[in-house]
């Protein structure tokens, strides 16, 4: 009688709270650095804060792990409640086949079109005119992390672009450093090779090849003269064994390496370690050739719940997500620039700051989740990361190059 | 007339019903192994003739999938780097496995201790294995520098970073931890050898090694089959050492078949080419096997 009445209680209890406004969500995402999970909770606290439960499911190990639980999980029925994926191709084929929540409702009712900067990311979310993501921040790849130091012990000036960076380098290698620090991970070599595109080749190349998908071009002189700055990066980064990009980072922090091709949050690495931007590192978007960065980042997308109440808590997160408190709070912390212009970033520090003045000038290009399939850049990276830790030719390379991307058109 | 076809019609009949409750409780496993087992692998094979990509999609494409995985360097490179690892690894487990096996039937002191010490690596997963090779191997932490720090500053030994010589890194580890499971192998046959055989040996004056070459190793035909399969079939599935110890790196060079079916399947959202791919390890498993199981099997009923 007794274990009757115990078992009725705890039904209730589990039955009674769910008629209530509150309602748990579950995000999955691959955000575990000490940076990162600052940042998410930041989310958490925000939607906590809006009456709902944040439940956290980080999945530790990267993008190219945590991808491919989260789509096992939808695909095999039993799906969170948000998910943070690539914006782009990434979730295209879930969306297709209608496992993702149409958002446009909630992109209407908040104007993401006219909040959203630069628009390219809405564009990434949007299929067949209609919404499927929420963009939560942009990555900028294409950045040259310096340390001053080294260049201040050997009495030269500090370079402010990539063709004085390469001129320095012997220099450099005769004082015992690592010209460059490079990380042995397939998708750091296609990173370096994309910064280098866009800053040595420039946006036209850049569009031609990745947006306008000319092949004569990506098969061209000009994308040659790329893969011959590419083959002289790898001439720099010889003596880098490391494999995790912090770890090169830390090479370049701690002055074992006199500089780094990496992605805006590597300032998240320089920012704990406690140095300062412009004093004792020095950053340039672009390589300091062309000051374009491509814009790729992340989004949340939102499977398909049967349950309404939880619905309509996924509409409440994403519109939560996109207000401008979450993306100051959030992207300060991640070190990442937001997806809206309208909103104070001052507490910015100097890098950032270059960021966003390049995102205002409007000069940035999407990134390469956005115009190619993961298989293409899957077939990508074990092609440059092949390119970079060997010695196949800039021709052989090119060759190559054009065969992976005939296959993603 | 069905009452004379008795005298044909119950022996099949008692057939069938002879050890019933053995036959039902064996039911469950025989549907999964119908089922997941041979039902996922026609399924797979079937996939892998159509293009599908992240869903499995039933649009057919011919041999397209395998003529881009053959067409494909990364695909070819970790051919050629298990073939590597697998027929050194073969060659190296089972003759060092034996050797110590011969040492310890010396009827050495402290055989015990010995066997316990050589089996400890076997205990530990490939994970732990890879990881903590990684760190022995690793030039900054590693050998080389506890040499380096004995005074021999020109001391150079880091195999994991360099492309030519990261699939013996694997090796070492490979090895390290599967020899004492073959020793352990061979000590039992060779335990399983009569005391008289060695004694007659003795006995008309047979050296020591003669006995081992012509007599012991004969006899020991059906452990060292034993050991063969095993460690082929450990070699074929490779995988977790290699993304602990080295993930692929540097650059492709100790990429392994397993790796590429992974990586084409999920991070590529390619499940089309990651079934060619694992339809072609099935072939070249079933290539070893079929032979070996007619040999052994087939031979046996005959013989």
């Amino acid at each position: 009688m007794k274990n009757w009445k115990l078992a009725a209680g705890l039904l209730l209890s589990v039955a009674l709270p769910s008629g209530a406004y509150a309602t748990d969500l579950e995000v999955t995402h691959w955000w575990t650095s000490g940076g990162e999970a600052a940042a998410v909770a930041e989310l958490a606290k925000a939607f906590d804060a809006s009456g709902d439960h944040w439940v956290d499911g980080a999945i530790a190990g990267g993008g190219d792990t945590a991808r491919p639980v989260m789509i096992a999980r939808i695909t095999g029925g039993d799906p969170m409640g948000a998910t943070q994926f690539n914006h782009g191709q990434q979730a295209l084929e879930l969306v297709q086949a209608g496992l993702m929540l149409d958002l446009t409702d909630v992109a209407v009712a908040n104007n993401w079109k006219d909040v959203v900067n630069p628009i390219s990311l809405l564009e990434g979310c949007t299929i067949d005119g209609k919404v499927y993501c929420a963009p939560m921040n942009i990555h900028s790849p294409e950045w040259l992390w310096i340390n001053n130091k080294i260049y201040e012990d050997l009495g030269i000036p500090i370079p402010t672009n990539w063709t004085e960076f390469v001129a320095s380098a012997p220099q450099v290698d005769a004082a015992g450093k690592i010209p460059l620090a490079l990380g042995r991970q397939p998708w750091q070599s296609t990173l370096a090779f994309n910064a280098i595109a866009v800053g040595v080749g420039g946006l036209d190349l850049w569009k031609k090849v990745n947006v306008d998908k000319d092949m004569d071009v990506a098969a061209g002189p000009e994308m040659l003269k790329v893969f011959q700055a590419s083959a002289d990066a790898r001439k720099l980064a010889v003596k880098s064994t490391v494999q995790d990009w912090n770890q090169a980072t830390n090479m370049v922090i701690t002055g074992d390496a006199a500089g780094q091709i990496m992605g805006d949050w590597a300032q998240g690495e320089f920012a704990v370690a406690g140095k300062v931007a412009g004093k004792d590192y020095t950053c340039l978007p672009g390589l300091g050739l062309n000051a374009y960065l491509s814009t790729g980042g992340d989004a949340f997308y939102f499977p398909k719940l049967t349950d309404p109440d939880k619905e309509a808590a996924q509409k409440r997160l994403a519109a939560l997500l996109v207000s401008p408190e979450v993306q100051v709070a959030f992207n300060l912390k991640k070190g990442s620039l937001p997806i809206r212009g309208d909103i104070d970033m001052s507490a910015a520090n100097d890098c950032m700051k270059k960021g966003l003045e390049i995102l205002k000038s409007g000069n940035v290009v999407p990134a390469g989740d956005q115009v190619w399939s993961p298989d293409v850049q899957t077939q990508l990276g074990d092609m440059q990361s092949e390119f970079w830790s060997g010695d196949m030719t800039p021709e052989d390379a090119q060759a190559r190059y054009v065969e992976i991307l005939k296959t993603g058109l | 007339m069905a009452g004379k076809q008795t005298r044909t019609g119950r022996p099949t009949g008692l057939r069938l019903f002879r050890n019933l409750n053995a036959k039902v409780a064996a039911v469950p496993m025989v549907l999964t192994t119908l089922v997941v087992f041979v039902g996922g692998t026609l399924w797979t094979v079937l996939y892998s003739f159509t293009n599908s990509k992240l869903l499995p999609r039933m649009q057919f494409v011919g041999l397209d999938q395998y003529k881009r995985l053959w067409s494909n360097d990364l695909w070819n490179a970790a051919i050629w780097n298990l073939a590597f690892y697998g027929v050194m690894s073969l060659v190296f487990t089972i003759v060092m496995g034996f050797v110590l096996a011969v040492l310890l039937d010396q009827k050495i002191r402290f055989e015990d201790t010995f066997r316990t010490i050589m089996l400890y690596p076997f205990a530990l997963s490939f994970i732990v294995t890879g990881l903590v090779w990684q760190w022995i191997l690793n030039p900054e932490m590693g050998i080389q520098e506890v040499v380096r720090r004995m005074g021999f500053e020109t001391f150079t030994f880091d195999p994991l970073h360099n492309p030519s010589t990261v699939l013996y890194g694997l090796l070492i580890a490979g090895l390290w931890q599967g020899t004492g499971f073959t020793m352990c192998l061979m000590l039992a046959g060779l335990r399983g050898i009569d005391e008289d055989i060695w004694k007659a040996a003795r006995v008309d004056g047979i050296p020591k090694w003669k006995t081992y070459v012509y007599v012991v190793i004969p006899m020991m035909r059906p452990v060292f089959v034993t050991t063969l399969v095993i460690v082929a079939a450990g070699i074929i599935k490779l995988y977790d050492l290699v993304v602990a110890q080295t993930s692929g790196g540097p650059g492709n060079a100790s990429q392994v078949p397993a790796m590429y079916v992974y990586r084409y399947m999920f991070t590529a959202q390619n499940l089309g080419q990651g079934f060619a791919a694992s339809t072609m390890m099935l072939l070249s498993v079933l290539i070893v096997l079929i032979p070996w199981a007619y040999l052994e099997f087939g031979g046996k009923k005959h013989g």
